[in-house]
């Protein structure tokens, strides 16, 4: 047994018994992170905060919503977004959060293709980001359905349609995840448990997973530059501040990220106040009704691109059915950036723009989902069928194709390398 | 020795028992989600078309799903496979639900034909799909007739002649 002796301190006591002072080293002034880098290592905290505000205006929610068929709609539409003090104000924050959490997602995401910090070690940090990305798509889609307008219903009707291409168990699968021939009160209830329970302890999981991940391989930086991190770290504390290329996470590096947070949170409060409409699709303020689809039916802006993947293929191809390709497309973008790992053959850790092939790819599927996302709110008839057909199809030969191009990449590099050293 | 083989005996017990009982919890767990007795049970439901106008289509409830009905003039030729036939004519009686990702497909008197709205598929005056994303005709939902009636959802004689003749 450790010995206690009399604390001088309420600090000293707690130390005595939780060592609170090697902890905060260990997670704090002693958690090394790269000088090289810009505001774009700062989006992790961004994510971090913005999921905090949506746990607490989450929370303020679900004192005044009913998951229930007969009385979801109005207890948002009416008890919360007029009889409750600040209820609209709760109800903006969580939708244009649930919003912005993806853009952040994304901007995240593409720092992390752009830098190339997705290997050599870092395998499990984008492992577990990208299962963080499916629990907020499912964390968004279930949140969703809870408002029970004609957008919820739809949607909610579109997606767990989906299951039904599962061949051979499809159609009761389909049943048995609704608990009901249709979407109905079972569904809105089983989902609304998901919302708020299930999947946000899955998420949080997610997230100490996602920073544990980092501990090892740590953060990439600007030039994707290996550092021997043991001696930048006693250069730094030996004083040689100057010299080292690493800084502690607290104070230094949350210094620089809580700057670029409270930029973000101008915009972020900017948007719950002055314009937040485009987090409230004007559909969806009319009550569910199973009876009536909408005209269009269309996801929110994130899901968007992966929407037009899906009923990209709106015809028959060589005796395999439109709706068929469809969903094999649709499961083929859902999972093939889980793979980016390992069909990216190249070795090279460095900015996209500082590798000759991948930079033409990297823009390239940028533009790619940009226009999928856009094609995806259309309707999808005429020449914007065909867009959405061939942007579909390009998207997923590009990633077919990104093994192949890495490789060649790799072999370039290594004779321009062999050709600099020979000199 | 023994000690060790002691330890391995307990730990094969304990996962065995624990075994069970997780594959006890999950059968449990998979039961709870699957749809309620009621509402398993619901969903017979007689329907009289004699009162259906011609070419004016009608939507009833069933089971959740929007059910089409439309009879038939007598310019419309018949179809063994998809035509609902009673004592006053025949008629078109399907899920109204587009089999592509179940939108509700709108009738358009004019052009005699089904348009659905979300992904833009057209199905004919017999609800066969004739355009865009469908992968099948809208289904008929399990039917037998009684007169001038039907009832839906339970499976009759020809119900199950009109399986047979859709597999053939």
């Amino acid at each position: 047994m450790a010995k206690f002796e009399k604390a001088n301190s309420v600090g000293e006591w707690l130390d005595q018994r939780l060592n609170l002072t090697m902890l905060n080293k260990v997670m704090m002034t002693e958690y090394w992170i790269p000088k090289n880098i810009n505001f774009l290592w700062a989006m992790g905290m961004v994510l971090m905060t913005t999921f905090m505000i949506l746990l607490v205006s989450g929370i303020f929610l679900l004192m005044y919503y009913k998951p229930d068929v007969n009385m979801a709609f109005d207890s948002v539409n009416f008890t919360i977004m007029q009889d409750v003090a600040y209820g609209w104000l709760f109800r903006h924050i969580h939708g244009v959060g649930a919003s912005l959490i993806f853009l952040i997602i994304y901007i995240h995401m593409f720092t992390g293709i752009y830098y190339g910090s997705y290997k050599r070690g870092r395998e499990m940090i984008w492992l577990s980001g990208m299962l963080l990305f499916v629990l907020f798509s499912a964390e968004a889609f279930s949140g969703y359905m809870l408002p029970w307008g004609q957008m919820s219903y739809w949607a909610a009707y579109v997606i767990t349609n989906i299951f039904g291409g599962i061949p051979f168990i499809g159609d009761e699968l389909v049943v048995w995840i609704r608990g009901n021939f249709y979407v109905a009160d079972a569904t809105l209830t089983r989902f609304f448990m998901l919302h708020v329970l299930l999947v946000p302890l899955a998420i949080l999981g997610g997230i100490a997973v996602h920073f544990y991940s980092l501990r090892i391989p740590h953060v990439n930086n600007q030039d994707g530059e290996e550092l021997d991190y043991e001696e930048e770290a006693n250069r730094y504390l030996a004083g040689n501040k100057k010299r080292s290329k690493v800084i502690p996470f607290w104070p230094v590096f949350m210094a620089k990220d809580i700057f670029v947070l409270s930029a973000f949170l101008f915009f972020f409060f900017y948007l719950v106040f002055y314009n937040y409409q485009f987090a409230m699709d004007p559909v969806n303020f009319d009550p569910a009704n199973g009876l009536k689809t909408p005209a269009h039916i269309y996801p929110e802006w994130y899901f968007l691109w992966s929407y037009e993947v899906l009923r990209g293929f709106f015809f028959d191809i060589g005796g395999m059915k439109a709706t068929d390709i469809g969903l094999a497309a649709f499961g083929f973008a859902q999972i093939i950036f889980v793979l980016l790992p390992w069909l990216d053959r190249s070795p090279t850790v460095a900015p996209a723009n500082r590798r000759p092939y991948f930079k033409y790819w990297f823009w390239s599927m940028l533009v790619v989902l940009i226009i999928l996302s856009v094609y995806g709110k259309l309707p999808p008839t005429g020449t914007n069928a065909w867009i959405g057909f061939y942007a579909s199809v390009v998207f997923i030969l590009m990633f077919l194709a990104l093994p192949f191009i890495t490789t060649k990449e790799a072999k370039a590099t290594e004779k321009a390398n062999a050709e600099k050293g020979a000199k | 020795m023994a000690d060790k083989s002691r330890r391995a005996f307990m730990g094969k017990i304990l996962a065995g028992t624990a075994g069970v009982g997780a594959v006890a919890s999950l059968y449990a767990m998979k039961k709870t989600w699957d749809p309620l007795p009621s509402v398993m049970s619901a969903g017979f439901t007689t329907v009289d078309l004699s009162p259906l106008e011609v070419g004016k289509l009608s939507i009833i409830k069933w089971r959740g799903k929007p059910i089409f009905l439309l009879k038939h003039g007598s310019d419309i030729e018949r179809n063994e496979a998809r035509d609902i036939v009673t004592q006053d004519g025949s008629y078109t009686v399907v899920i109204g639900l587009c089999t592509h990702l179940g939108c509700i497909p709108e009738w358009k008197k004019d052009e005699t034909k089904f348009k659905c709205a979300c992904h833009g598929g057209e199905y004919d005056i017999y609800a066969r799909e004739t355009f865009g994303p469908p992968p099948r005709p809208m289904d008929i939902p399990p039917f037998s007739v009684k007169g001038s009636s039907i009832v839906l959802g339970e499976e009759g004689p020809e119900y199950k002649k009109m399986l047979t003749l859709a597999k053939s």
